[in-house]
């Protein structure tokens, strides 16, 4: 079966542009208005990706730490999660929805537990920033046996022997971190650098869809073009904290964000 | 779950760098993978090259002052009327805490791997101020991250790190404690580690900062085992050797040569932070029956929530108030080789008050922890029994606080 991650990039491919995946934060700042935001702004993204909020996240930078700390001082639960995407994947369903996060909250919840509520929440995929390889073979494992990508992560870091492990341990998406950085860090590293280094990745196995991460905001998205997909997350998440502070509608910022994000790929 | 003898407890991981199967690992974000890969290759070799072995001796002994005195503490045994009791008095070690073991190692290290910057988190602020100092010493550059009510509350240190020429970076997030101090480390660190070294104050952290911090803070026990050799002619029949509990990095050091032993010969008492009287919140995940969880890169025992978020923690004492604690301390803990418990602020601040009247000696408020566990339980054992507490720091850092809580100057 082709999973519907698969899919989008087709299609995407098909329309000559990268994905757009965006990342916001379940419960950022409230159940409902986050869940409003992905509704509306999947009218641009190609993939969502969602985070379960962690209190003590080692690779986020300021931005999404704002976010997160934000949305478990508001309650958010896990199972909170679960519902947000299952409501998403309701109204949305050619979305592809994929969770991301830190280990222990996986843990605590049950490796098996937490899956079989992916499975019933329509859950596409996963990101567990936290969980490298060759430490995540076996969750990968199970996540493949429920029909859930597991994304592996793949860094300016990665030696080529470990890349090549990972490529053939990998599932249909791979993400590319641009460079050495926190998430949402200023673009530190040539675009031209990181495409180099992105097609490294790329021409090892043509049948993945290659995504590129980390950096990526307005002003750099079009320089990045010609990867299979980009993610937005931290301008995302500044855009909630800034339309929060201006009390002005969320949802609606965020979209334009996304939009003028999407037009730039075009 | 068993412990192998004759090998250190450091070295008695999986592939995978699990104690036990179930504590430590490295959970951290694939960009740091290499560079935890690299340290980890260096560290296997130089702990093995005599060279390097011979450095590392040669400013044990001329930078740090080994041996640190072992001593018995007549006054407070009489007083107490049970147990003797003695004291390993580490704090005399250069800068006046463990913390200088670590932080020299990290420094060769840092060295040996051509890096010219190091950073490191700090809590109570020694492993601050003794990786400045390292860092100056070797000619490194430094940044030390510290949660903002830490920097309060340890001033002397944060002063001596200032001197030192080392950039304090101040943690705002979360409780602004030891905690979020590491977490910022690491993200430093995400963004850096091309050509930044990182140091982990304690045991914690992936395991080869577990490995790392062992080796280095072992050299107490080394030296204790000479002096209990000298001081009683052979090893005595009836020991405890009681250390308080953070992280574990001085626990560890001032018991890895005695694991081997019959715990009934030879018993290891950790004491963590059991926060105010009235408060429910505390640092001991050990001793209140906190559930496993993955904080800072490894699996262990940690104060959290059913789901998994990081409980916030209390302390009179900022190098215990941790909500995680060593792998190889859940792996003692459940091998049952060591016992644990804890000391509430006003035990330690009582039991302070009592060593620093009856004796020479002025624990900071961590291994005051310690001696109150000491001080319970010496009155009802026997005259033969050796009772050592690992007085790891000294207390000119909580000047500020004795002062609040004591009136004292």
């Amino acid at each position: 079966m082709v999973s519907l991650i698969n899919e989008v990039f087709k299609k995407a491919r098909n329309a000559k542009r990268p994905a757009l995946l965006t990342y916001t934060v379940a419960g950022d700042n409230t159940k409902k208005k986050s869940l409003d935001i992905l509704k509306s702004i999947s009218a641009h993204a190609d993939i969502c990706e969602l985070g379960f909020p962690h209190n003590t996240p080692i690779a986020d930078g300021g931005q999404i730490q704002t976010s997160a700390y934000r949305a478990i001082k508001n309650g958010i639960k896990i199972n909170d999660v679960f519902a947000i995407a299952k409501a998403f994947k309701l109204s949305k369903k050619t979305t592809p929805i994929i969770l991301m996060g830190y280990y222990n909250m996986i843990y605590q919840y049950d490796e098996n537990k937490f899956l079989k509520k992916c499975k019933s929440s329509k859950i596409d995929g996963l990101i567990i920033v936290d969980l490298p390889y060759p430490e995540n073979k076996s969750f990968s494992k199970k996540c493949k046996r429920k029909g859930i990508n597991f994304v592996q992560l793949v860094s300016p870091t990665t030696s080529n022997i470990r890349l090549k492990k990972i490529i053939k341990d990998s599932h249909d998406m791979i993400y590319y971190i641009s460079m050495l950085s926190t998430t949402g860090g200023k673009l530190k590293v040539s675009p031209k650098k990181i495409l180099e280094n992105y097609f490294k990745i790329k021409n090892q196995n043509k049948s993945k869809n290659v995504v590129i991460g980390f950096g990526i905001t307005e002003k750099t998205i079009k320089s990045l073009k010609k990867a299979d997909g980009l993610v937005v997350g931290s301008a995302i998440c500044k855009e909630i904290t800034k339309s929060i502070k201006k009390r002005q509608n969320a949802v609606t910022n965020v979209t334009n964000v996304v939009r003028r994000l999407k037009n730039k790929i075009k | 779950m068993k412990l192998k003898k004759g090998i250190p407890l450091i070295d008695q991981h999986d592939q995978f760098g699990f104690w036990g199967g179930k504590f430590g690992g490295s959970f951290i974000p694939e960009t740091l993978k290499k560079p935890v890969e690299d340290l980890t290759e260096e560290f296997k070799k130089l702990r093995k090259n005599k060279k390097f072995i011979k450095k590392r001796d040669y400013y044990f002994k001329n930078y740090i002052g080994s041996p640190t005195s072992f001593v018995k503490l007549e006054n407070l045994t009489s007083h107490l009327g049970g147990a003797q009791i003695w004291a390993k008095v580490v704090s005399e070690a250069n800068g006046g805490a463990h913390k200088i073991y670590n932080a020299t190692v990290h420094a060769l290290l840092c060295k040996a791997m051509g890096k010219k910057y190091i950073v490191g988190d700090t809590g109570a602020g020694y492993a601050g101020k003794m990786l400045s100092m390292a860092a100056k010493k070797f000619g490194l550059k430094c940044k030390i991250f510290m949660g903002a009510k830490d920097i309060k509350r340890q001033k002397p240190n944060c002063d001596a790190m200032k001197k030192n020429g080392a950039e304090i970076v101040p943690v705002y997030s979360g409780s602004q404690t030891l905690v979020d101090a590491v977490s910022e480390c690491m993200r430093y660190w995400v963004s850096n580690c091309d050509n930044t070294h990182m140091c982990v104050g304690s045991t914690v952290g992936p395991n080869i900062f577990v490995k790392i911090c062992g080796w280095s803070t072992a050299q107490i026990s080394r030296e204790l085992k000479v002096q209990l050799k000298s001081e009683f002619k052979k090893i005595p029949k009836k020991i405890k050797l009681i250390n308080c509990v953070g992280g574990g990095s001085s626990a560890y050091g001032f018991w890895s040569e005695f694991i081997d032993f019959n715990k009934k010969q030879i018993e290891l008492i950790g004491v963590e932070a059991g926060g105010p009287k009235k408060s429910k919140l505390h640092a001991a995940p050990l001793s209140r029956n906190a559930k496993i969880g993955v904080l800072h890169g490894a699996a262990s025992y940690v104060c959290q929530d059913n789901e998994g978020q990081i409980n916030e923690t209390e302390s009179i004492s900022a190098g215990l108030d941790y909500p995680g604690v060593s792998p190889i301390h859940c792996f003692l803990k459940d091998t049952r080789r060591a016992r644990y418990t804890f000391a509430t602020d006003e035990e330690a601040l009582n039991a302070h008050v009592m060593v620093t009247k009856f004796e020479n000696l002025n624990p900071s408020l961590e291994p005051s922890h310690a001696f109150a566990e000491a001080i319970k339980i010496a009155p009802r054992l026997s005259k033969d029994t050796i009772i050592i507490v690992n007085s790891c720091g000294d207390a000119k850092k909580d000047r500020d606080i004795l002062k609040e809580r004591l009136g004292k100057n």
